[in-house]
């Protein structure tokens, strides 16, 4: 039964009834109710529970403002900390309230409220600080019993991000919004509105106003619907919260309920021309003794829930307020049959505007509420003079108080606009905008919606350049305020809450105070005061007002905290998007994945998101019968692996041979055509960046190859140097990576194979020996053949345009067959260049070795005046230090396998390491384990014995040169 | 997200480029410049209070490398002082 609903009014569509469940009891509502609005409805009072004193609450507010009733949302929505007056209903949905278990009625945690007076601000950080605060934290947290996040993603749906430009964004579809949208939109620019409730229509929807002679709604309609008429007026967002303003005036919104129901929540980052923030401005309350208790609730909010959605939140209600605008809302609610028993107004003179609208409604002028009956519902107040005399208890179950209005300066400040404090409206109001962008009505501090059109309307006419149009008549307003900060009388006792959602009182902010905790930004972070869900939307003006009355500054010494985004939550799905992984980076692929896998690889990344195949496994092979097979075939027969994805970059222009010779460490300038050249590549600061081959096609063209995790970095590093330092050299840099692809056919057999593909270059020793490229036709397809080789068999690298790449392959396996050819992956590349002691980037160069260390000194050109990196290495060089030098180890046992990565320790004690295991393999040329290590001074321990240490056990290994095949690399060069 | 201005793109959104490090004096001649210079060219990083000149990489787009004066203070991208190069 939703025994509080009025019989008629109501932005509610009484023809649909909607259940829900709310801490497991079913309720029905509207469609058109928030969750908070369906709960008052049913007479739920007491809906949650306080973060630190688990003290009951009720709904305070009517939007995001909502400090007290914080839900988790069960279900197909699941997600939690939603403010209930946020939460648009649905039918079936299901909430709980958060903090309490196992409900609100029934608290365990409720015990907390005897130590209350043992828990003031900074209590957890002054008690559980040893040994560590980290040991407690989990704990602590846990008992704070906010809800975890959802543990699996949404199922019926995604999230989505769009990018978009405006000339002007306008925040906020109230009567400054709209008319300036109206405005702007007229002009036939780019207009983009966005507006966080579910219609338009602002304060407008909550008041009852009218505008040129007619319901203000029926104005707000007819806005609209000539919006929506406008092809211009690209988007007029509902139920969107612009939560972030960013640099240059880029702004982001969340549309939480879009309009394709696949979509959950769509994050729209806008770049806009101009700014128009109408964004109003928030309600704060005053700060009286029990101010949180289940029935005291914000005036503002109050006449939210009787306009809106004909709600009645009590029968007899005290309204408590230091302004006029309280004084309609006990009008409204008069007229809806709410029984008002006092305005208490802590002014001593009321405006006789106010007195109008109270009509009959007693005032208690000079008077403020010192006390509220009732723990888990208001029952009624107590009121007194200002200074407590003449106190009298007063029945009611409803307390309504408005502290005065602060305008929702939020996104101003992120913009980092700066605000000053206004004497008259005892608040903040914008100052200088930093960007492009104006505030207008409630956001200035207009709290009348006459003034509010006007500024709207002057706002979009500056921006856009046209003429100020004719504004419809409204009855104006008067505000005035006097501000109160605190209930200060004799008799008022209790905790009186600034900080409703994280329970900071004025004791705790006197505390920190006096603690030495007196910038703002300080008193924050120690009382926690604004850093709930609500980022103290109604409670930081108090919170400033508080300091400033202890210290006796005025207002704008105190200044206000930072606003940061989000303005509200955000899910982390809308800000993500739909990306993912796969989207974020998707993998690279070369032409013959589809074969890898038919044939059974065993795919995985390696580097720069390449998917290659790791091993070929047969059969019921195990990994290392795979490995092994592929790396005999290279050492015995023959092999081809699919080289691909290193990186290629095509060099042309006449300054290319000095600057290769400038940014590899050996001279490369002097190769002629078809010659290429091992190269190593140096940072300016020596380290080791890269390692690849530079070949020359003709006198100003090259070919540099890179590894395939660098070459992104290489391709920069290339592009900076010329752009930057050399501008006037003539070289020119095209990636080409994608363009060729190769079948790199190599083992003892690798020159019968090339034969029986056929090819009209001479591949014979003295044709195209190692370390030369030959063109020409290779089983009838246009290649280029090259003489390197990482696996130290006789290699030819067969390139190939992408496009004919899997011919080629094909080709291959069958020209192969006949003498054993096994594809190749990953795993047995590696062990193939460990068995030769080739380096490989991440494994033995760690950003702290060199190529001395590496035994390359004989890459570090000596002829070369200068180059990338020299003067760095010989710096560090001079010092003499004890280096970490490239060595090979054979485990004492030759079955026992070293893990990689694993310390060496002198005799393998506990003591500081003396170098480290890069690799381990199972060799086939040695059947054994072989290793690959950086040891200090290692090139002179050759024939010791070194001591790996682990965990629980400590690994002997004998010192040798780091190559256990083919030392003199005739293999490969044969 | 910063707006880069491209000399050859216009206005870019800061997603499209790599940040390339404020700009650093002239690379020393190796063989002329003494220790204390060579490591005060690698490890001496401008990071003033203010307009710093950097560089960015428009790597997503032309791929031009380019110089801005970005005020540190607010991201604002300003005229550099009339001295600056
Ligand atoms: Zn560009």
């Amino acid at each position: 039964m939703q025994v509080r609903r009025l019989p008629t009014g109501g932005r509610i569509d009484r023809s649909q009834s909607l259940a829900f469940r709310f801490n497991g009891k079913e309720y029905q509502g509207f469609s058109g109710d928030t969750l908070a609005s369906a709960l008052l409805a049913n007479n739920v009072r007491l809906t949650a529970r306080s973060f630190k004193y688990h003290r009951p609450r009720g709904i305070v507010g009517s939007g995001p403002e909502e400090p007290a009733t914080l839900v988790e949302l069960e279900g197909r929505r699941a997600s939690a900390n939603q403010a209930a007056t946020t939460v648009r209903l649905e039918e079936g949905m299901a909430a709980r309230s958060v903090n309490c278990w196992p409900s609100p009625g029934l608290d365990m945690g409720a015990v907390n409220q005897l130590f209350a007076g043992l828990i003031p601000a900074g209590f957890y950080y002054k008690t559980f600080k040893w040994p560590g605060w980290h040991l407690y934290e989990p704990a602590i947290r846990k008992a704070a019993g906010l809800a975890g996040a959802p543990v699996a993603p949404p199922l019926d749906g995604h999230f989505e991000a769009v990018h978009a430009h405006a000339d002007v964004l306008i925040v906020g579809a109230g009567p400054a919004g709209l008319m300036a949208a109206l405005v702007a939109g007229r002009t036939g620019c780019r207009v983009f509105l966005a507006d966080e409730r579910t219609e338009a229509g602002g304060s407008l929807l909550d008041r009852r106003l009218e505008i040129a002679g007619k319901p203000a709604l029926e104005w707000v309609a007819e806005s609209v619907a000539e919006l929506k008429s406008m092809p211009n007026v690209t988007h007029l967002l509902q139920d969107a919260s612009v939560w972030a303003y960013r640099e240059h005036n880029l702004l982001m919104v969340n549309e939480r309920s879009p309009a394709n129901s696949n979509v959950l929540e769509r994050n729209w980052r806008i770049r806009a021309g101009q700014v128009i923030l109408a964004t109003g401005a928030i309600e704060r309350g005053l700060v009286f003794p029990d101010n949180d208790r289940p029935g005291v609730m914000l005036a503002s909010a109050a006449q939210a829930y009787v306009n809106r959605f004909a709600v009645k939140p009590g029968e007899r209600a005290v309204v408590f307020a230091n302004n006029d605008s309280a004084y309609a809302v006990a009008a409204d609610l008069h007229a809806s049959g709410i029984d008002i028993a006092a305005i208490v107004d802590s002014r001593d003179a009321v405006p006789e505007d106010a007195r109008d609208l109270a009509g009959e409604i007693p005032i208690k002028s000079g008077s403020v509420v010192i006390g509220i009956r009732g723990k888990r519902a208001v029952k009624g107040a107590t009121v007194a003079e200002r200074d407590g005399r003449g106190a009298e208890k007063v029945d009611c179950d409803l307390l309504l108080h408005s502290g005065g209005w602060n305008p929702t300066a939020h996104l101003f400040s992120q913009s980092r606009g700066s605000l000053r404090y206004d004497d008259t409206l005892a608040t903040f109001v914008p100052d200088k905008a930093a960007q492009a962008c104006v505030s207008v009505g409630g956001a200035v501090g207009e709290f009348s919606p006459a003034s509010a059109l006007r500024t709207g309307a002057e706002a979009a006419a500056s921006a856009t350049g046209s003429e100020m149009p004719d504004l419809p008549a409204v009855t104006e307003g008067h505000y005035s305020i006097a501000p109160l900060w605190r209930v200060d009388a004799r008799g008022a006792k209790g905790k009186a809450f600034l900080d409703i959602q994280n329970d900071v009182t004025v004791d705790d902010v006197h505390l920190a105070l006096r603690e030495g905790y007196d910038n703002v930004e300080h008193v924050k972070r120690y009382t926690t005061g604004g850093m709930g869900f609500d980022q103290g939307k109604t409670g930081n003006i108090n919170i400033i007002g508080t300091i400033a009355l202890q210290k006796g500054v005025p207002i704008q010494d105190v200044g206000t905290t930072t606003f940061r985004p989000p303005y509200t939550p955000v899910s982390f799905g809308a800000i993500g998007g739909i990306r993912e992984e796969s989207v974020v980076l998707p993998y690279r692929h070369t032409p013959i994945t589809r074969w890898n896998l038919d044939r059974g690889a065993f795919m995985y990344e390696a580097g720069a998101r390449w998917r290659r195949p790791g091993y070929f496994p047969r059969d019921d092979e195990t990994f290392q019968e795979a490995v092994n097979r592929e790396c005999r075939a290279v050492r015995e027969d023959v092999g081809v692996y699919d080289g691909s994805p290193l990186g290629k970059f095509e060099l042309k222009g006449g300054d290319v041979g000095r600057f290769l010779d400038h940014i590899y460490t050996n001279l490369m300038s002097t190769l002629k055509p078809g010659q290429c050249r091992y190269g190593l590549m140096l940072t300016e600061d020596g380290l080791i960046l890269d390692d690849g081959v530079a070949m020359r096609l003709g006198k100003h063209r090259w070919m540099v190859s890179t590894s395939t995790a660098h070459a992104d970095t290489v391709h920069g590093h290339m592009e900076e140097l010329l752009q930057t330092q050399f501008p006037e050299w003539n070289v020119y840099v095209t990636p080409v990576t994608s363009q060729w692809n190769n079948a790199t056919v190599c083992g003892p057999k690798a020159r019968e194979v090339m034969a029986a593909l056929g090819s009209d270059i001479d591949l014979s020793h003295k044709g195209l020996p190692f370390m030369s490229f030959a063109d020409g036709q290779v089983a009838g397809l246009p290649a280029r053949v090259v003489r390197v080789s990482f696996t130290g068999e006789l290699s030819f690298e067969i390139n190939v345009a992408p496009r004919h790449m899997r011919d080629l392959w094909e080709r291959t396996m069958e020209a192969g067959e006949p003498f054993g050819i096994e594809p190749v992956g990953s795993e047995a590349s590696h062990v193939l260049r460990v068995e030769k002691g080739f380096l490989s980037l991440g494994h033995e160069v760690d950003g702290t070795v060199d190529a001395h260390d590496l035994g390359m000194s004989w890459i570090m050109s000596k002829k070369k005046r200068d180059f990338v990196g020299k003067r760095s290495v010989e710096l560090r060089r001079r010092g003499n230090e004890i280096r970490r030098e490239l060595v090979g180890l054979l485990p004492a046992n030759p079955n026992e396998q070293i893990p990689e990565g694993a310390p060496l320790t002198p005799g393998g004690e506990r003591r500081p390491t003396e170098g480290l295991v890069t690799a381990c393999v199972w060799s086939v040329v040695l059947d054994r384990w072989v290793a690959l290590a950086l040891l200090e001074n290692g090139k002179s321990r050759h024939g010791e014995t070194v001591h790996v240490r682990l965990k629980n056990a400590t690994i002997a290994a004998d010192v040798m040169e780091p190559v256990f095949h083919d030392p003199d690399g005739l293999r490969m060069r044969s | 997200m910063m707006l880069i201005p491209c000399p050859f793109c216009g206005n870019r959104s800061e997603s499209e480029f790599a940040y390339g490090g404020p700009v650093k004096p002239d690379r020393p001649d190796s063989h002329v410049t003494d220790d204390e210079g060579w490591v005060a060219f690698l490890t001496t990083v401008p990071n003033p209070v203010g307009p710093v000149h950097e560089h960015w990489w428009h790597v997503k787009g032309c791929g031009a490398w380019l110089t801005i004066w970005r005020d540190t203070r607010t991201h604002d991208i300003v005229e550099g002082p009339p001295d600056a190069g």
